[in-house]
């Protein structure tokens, strides 16, 4: 019974693959672009938990200062005098060569056995390790990014996070240019009982408890929120087309079932035949689609590794590895779209009426409930995000808005179409207008799915399309006036800096310091820099909001600027007093814009920098001069000191830097928002071809009353091209809103500042001419199936005899 | 001479190669006259109605209407002649879901370039659709369905009314009624008739009946 049942239930599929094609394809797809976004989500956070618990971080306590500045290593001394069970960790950053390396140097004496990641011993003993020129250990992709360069020998140790090197601390001092410095205490679990009070022993040191999540992962939490937004967006499209795909499936199936369930097979039997068979679908689309989405995330991953580090200084590798866990949840999420796609076919298979007339049911008719049932759910979805607008607060709140807007949205479209063909019929002009809107409408509820797909995809579009721009728009304004030096040059040593100021002073209008330090601001690892008192500030500066004479206020050492990234973490603003590293206060005197920067900033005056910390580095410095004289001045500097290219900056050169890094950060969701239209296209030609094959008895008692099939296949074509443009019109306000929560609230919840919404109608034009070429394209194929329909084809349907 | 049949030969392609349906029928009907076309299943009855109405074309053999030949006529023109000088009324019904009985009724006459809305409401009143005239063609009886295809071939006046089985799917009484109508119908347009039909009693209320048999004349 069981075999006869699924045999004729099969036989649908035999009969028509396009179908069945259509449906693995956009389970693949969805399937695909999640765990895609999945697998980079899941490779970075690899990342950053082997950054969390290098050292031994997620177990052990450490000391440290309460302003996170170094400490000198006599400390250690004292403490092990009384009696603590303490190892030093120096924790820097350098350049070798194009490589930038996190440089960890530990007492392989000391080192509690939570934190030894490396066998420093293995290799020939301890000698080795901690004598000059001592070992690199790194993790593969970092060794071999190394090779060549002028490093200490590297070893490779599997488990250390990218972009981070072990080595002795002596050695690490010594390449860090921080004699007798160490940046933190590593803490043994178990302390002997009586060891002096830390407040006597080391005073000013903090015991920071051992964290299982690192900075890194907190920092990135809403970027990787973001991908997975967008990657649901994309899951959610591709998965209604499989709800397409299997609702018509279900309807023109209805007949089969009737009689399967006449016949004597039980509705419980039927069920399951038909959850069998979907699950073996999802298995195989299930395979294929994480397949892909491995290929989507390999192209990926390098921008988001890049991304990453830009934005967050958060080492990724740019290579994927294959996790079982991720294909098992691939798969698993297939299952899971697939019921949940088919949930409401299941269900009406379940309550089906065994004495029913076995025919389709009228599309129009059966939906009209529905679409009533859809336009209630869409305003209370409408309603709920208003009402999360006016409320809501933080990150969560902001998607919850997202989500309901999109859905929202979606579910009413169906609903303000019908308005407008019904209008359109009452505005038509001849019986062939006529039929044309009141065909279009009674076909709305068999492509209302497909349509809400490219409602979200062009919507997902416009919105990140008009944020990417604005951000566009506004990043590039604020280099222009943050950027306002021609020439940014790094010497090498002090003395060589010293020697550069003397010989570019009378050379150049204004040699600017560009000093900075970092430290530990209202909890969090800040920047301080110096200004000079100059004209380059006051007119160029790009302060959101200041008190007067804001800069004769930093040049008396007064105040600070901070950043507003800061100053919405904080929730600090004007006049509040702010406490910088070595515990002095000052007041803020103004915020500024600083896109693209994760850290919190401050700005003070540059003999105030000097004074509260005099150990600063003063290697750059801001060149103002001639534009037409910085390139000879450029060249004479280097040709002078013997600078290294890379040492010597040009304005235009660190402004292409910027707007490449701007660029790969908003590439990936980008690359999600085409790969979602795409899907969105895909679904509408899934349903047309579905529809295309019960188009039949409606087209051609209008083909027998006298139009050709040729007139027929363009009026499909352009019901196609019509419901694309309206939907197209009815995406714009609903990506403008999107863009809107985007920019307002996402944003600065996830990075922390607030942008200007511009509109951009040239790109919407060009969008609405994609998405009808999308619909053309997608809408081709039936139509020129219709074209080429033969009279006999069309003649069954007049058949008597069928 | 309204409809001329000449010599006229039809096969389909099958799996067991070429399957002839007709067999060089010859056939005439005059303007104002009806003519039932019987025959058993598979005889060819619906092919032949559908060479008439332009539907589909022989593969040898003329079909003169109204004095001109159709046969190897292109597809534009075949459409006109559809929309101008024959109308169909099929067994199915086949009405046009998304359009209410009103635009149903009117939808060829209009499509023909000549409605006539005083013959329209004649032919809703005489049909016995004019309270219904705003529902949609599922929200009928299947009697009523038909007649609303009746009535939307006479709206547009057609020279020759092509019906098949155009009672097949209704009960006898209904059947006798629709086809009364019909009958009345076409003979005040002064329209000719040709009728396919399984049922004799059905034939003999025509001018005259021929009888296909294996795709041949008996």
């Amino acid at each position: 019974m069981v075999w006869t049942g699924l045999t004729a239930l099969l036989s649908h599929w035999r009969r028509r693959p396009v179908q069945l094609a259509m449906l693995l394809l956009g389970l693949s797809l969805a399937t695909a672009l999640w765990s895609g976004v999945q697998a980079i989500n899941t490779e970075a956070r690899a990342s950053y938990d082997r950054a969390a618990v290098i050292l031994g971080q997620d177990q052990l306590a450490q000391l440290m200062r309460e302003d996170g500045a170094p400490m000198n290593q006599q400390v250690f001394v004292t403490l092990r005098r009384a009696g603590w069970l303490v190892s030093p960790v120096i924790d820097g950053e350098m350049r070798f060569g194009d490589v930038r390396l996190r440089v960890l140097g530990i007492d392989p004496l000391t080192v509690p056995p939570q934190a030894q990641q490396v066998d420093v011993a293995a290799g020939g003993g301890l000698l080795p390790f901690i004598t000059t020129p001592g070992v690199f250990y790194a993790d593969p992709e970092t060794a071999a990014r190394l090779a060549g360069q002028a490093t200490p020998p590297v070893r490779v140790a599997e488990g250390l996070p990218p972009g981070t090197v072990i080595t002795d601390i002596g050695q690490a001092q010594a390449l860090l240019g921080a004699k007798d410095e160490i940046s933190r205490l590593l803490l043994w679990p178990d302390q002997p009982m009586d060891r002096a009070s830390l407040r006597v022993a080391a005073p000013g040191l903090i015991l920071r408890e051992p964290s299982e999540t690192g900075d890194l992962a907190r920092l990135t939490d809403s970027f990787h929120l973001n991908l997975t937004a967008f990657g649901f967006l994309a899951f959610a499209v591709g998965l209604f087309i499989v709800h397409s795909a299997i609702g018509l499936a279900f309807e023109q199936r209805r007949p089969v079932f009737r009689t399967l369930r006449a016949l004597g097979l039980p509705a419980r039997v039927l069920i399951l035949l038909l959850i069998t068979e979907l699950l073996v679908f999802a298995l195989v689309a299930g395979l294929v689609g994480v397949a892909l989405g491995y290929l989507v995330a390999s192209a990926l991953l390098p921008d988001v590794a890049a991304t990453l580090r830009g934005l967050y200084g958060a080492d990724v590798p740019g290579t994927l590895s294959i996790r079982p866990a991720w294909w098992a949840a691939g798969l698993a999420i297939a299952v899971i779209g697939t019921l949940v796609a088919a949930a409401q076919g299941l269900w009406r298979v379940w309550r089906l009426p065994l004495l029913a007339p076995a025919q389709p049911r009228a599309w129009a008719r059966a939906s009209e409930r529905a679409l009533r049932a859809q336009g209630v759910a869409a305003m209370v979805l409408l309603l709920a995000g208003a009402g999360i607008a006016q409320l809501g607060s933080g990150l969560v709140a902001g998607f919850v808005l997202l989500a309901s807007l999109l859905l929202g949205a979606a579910l009413a479209l169906p609903l303000v179409l019908t308005g407008i063909l019904v209008l359109g019929r009452r505005l038509a002009r001849g019986p062939l207008a006529e039929w044309f809107w009141a065909d279009t409408r009674q076909q709305l509820p068999g492509l209302s799915l497909a349509l809400m797909a490219l409602l979200l995809a062009l919507a997902a579009n416009v919105g990140v399309g008009t944020m990417v721009s604005s951000f566009r728009l506004s990043f590039t304004g604020w280099l222009d006036q943050r950027l306002a030096s021609e020439l940014y040059v790094t010497a090498r040593t002090e003395a060589e800096a010293t020697a550069m100021h003397d010989w570019l002073a009378p050379r150049s209008d204004a040699v600017l310091p560009v000093w900075n330090i970092e430290g530990q601001v209202a909890g969090h690892v800040a920047a301080i820099y110096g200004v000079a008192d100059h004209a380059t500030y006051r007119d160029n500066w790009p302060l959101l909001s200041a008190l007067p004479q804001v800069w004769d206020r930093i040049a008396t050492g007064e105040g600070a600027l901070i950043n507003e990234q800061l100053s919405r973490r904080q929730g600090l603003g004007l006049g509040d007093q702010i406490t910088l590293p070595g515990g002095w206060r000052a007041s803020i005197v103004g915020v500024y814009s600083d896109y693209g920067n994760p850290m919190g900033q401050v700005i003070i005056g540059i003999d105030t920098l000097a004074a509260r910390y005099p150990k600063v580095s003063r290697l750059r410095y801001a060149i103002r001069v001639a534009p037409d004289k910085s390139a000879a001045l450029a060249a004479g500097l280097r040709a002078e000191f013997g600078l290294p290219a890379q040492n010597v900056i040009d304005q235009a050169g660190i402004k292409a830097f910027a707007l490449k890094v701007f660029e790969r950060t908003f590439s990936v969701t980008a690359a999600l928002s085409v790969l979602t239209l795409g899907v969105a296209g895909l679904a509408m030609f899934a349903s047309l071809m579905t529809l295309s094959g019960m188009r039949r008895p409606q087209l051609a008692p209008v083909w027998a009353m006298g139009l050709t099939r040729r007139h027929l296949a363009w009026l499909e074509l352009w019901r196609g091209l019509l419901l694309a443009a309206l939907t197209m019109l009815a995406a714009l306000p609903v990506g403008i809103g999107l863009a809107f929560v985007l920019l307002a609230v996402v944003n600065v919840e996830a990075f922390g500042w607030r942008l200007p919404m511009h509109l951009f109608p040239g790109d919407w034009v060009r969008l609405g001419v994609l998405a009808l070429l999308a619909a053309g394209l997608a809408v081709a194929v039936p139509a020129w199936r219709l074209a080429r329909f033969s009279p006999s084809d069309l003649l069954k349907v007049f058949a008597n005899e069928r | 001479m309204l409809l001329r049949l000449h010599q006229i030969d039809k096969s389909y392609p099958s799996v067991e190669g070429p399957l002839q349906v007709l067999h060089g029928i010859d056939l005439s009907l005059e303007a104002g006259k009806s003519l039932a076309l019987t025959g058993e299943s598979g005889s060819g009855k619906s092919t032949l109605l559908h060479l008439v109405a332009g539907l589909d074309s022989p593969d040898a053999g003329e079909i003169h209407l109204g004095g001109k030949n159709i046969v190897g006529l292109n597809d534009t023109a075949l459409a006109a002649l559809r929309r101008g000088t024959v109308g169909l009324v099929f067994q199915q019904f086949n009405l046009i879901p998304s359009l209410d009985v009103a635009a149903n009724l009117a939808f060829q006459a209009r499509l023909a370039g000549h409605p006539d809305p005083a013959w329209l409401k004649v032919l809703a009143a005489r049909l016995g659709l004019a309270e219904v005239l705003t529902r949609y063609p599922e929200q009928l009886s299947a009697g009523q369905q038909q007649r609303v295809a009746v009535g939307r071939t006479l709206a547009a006046r057609p020279r020759l009314v092509l019906a098949d089985e155009p009672t097949g799917n209704l009960d006898e009484a209904t059947g006798d009624a629709v086809l009364d109508l019909m009958l009345s119908l076409v003979a005040e347009t002064g329209a000719a008739l040709l009728m396919v039909t399984h049922s004799n009693r059905l034939a003999n209320r025509l001018d005259a009946r021929v009888h296909l048999r294996a795709g041949r004349l008996a």
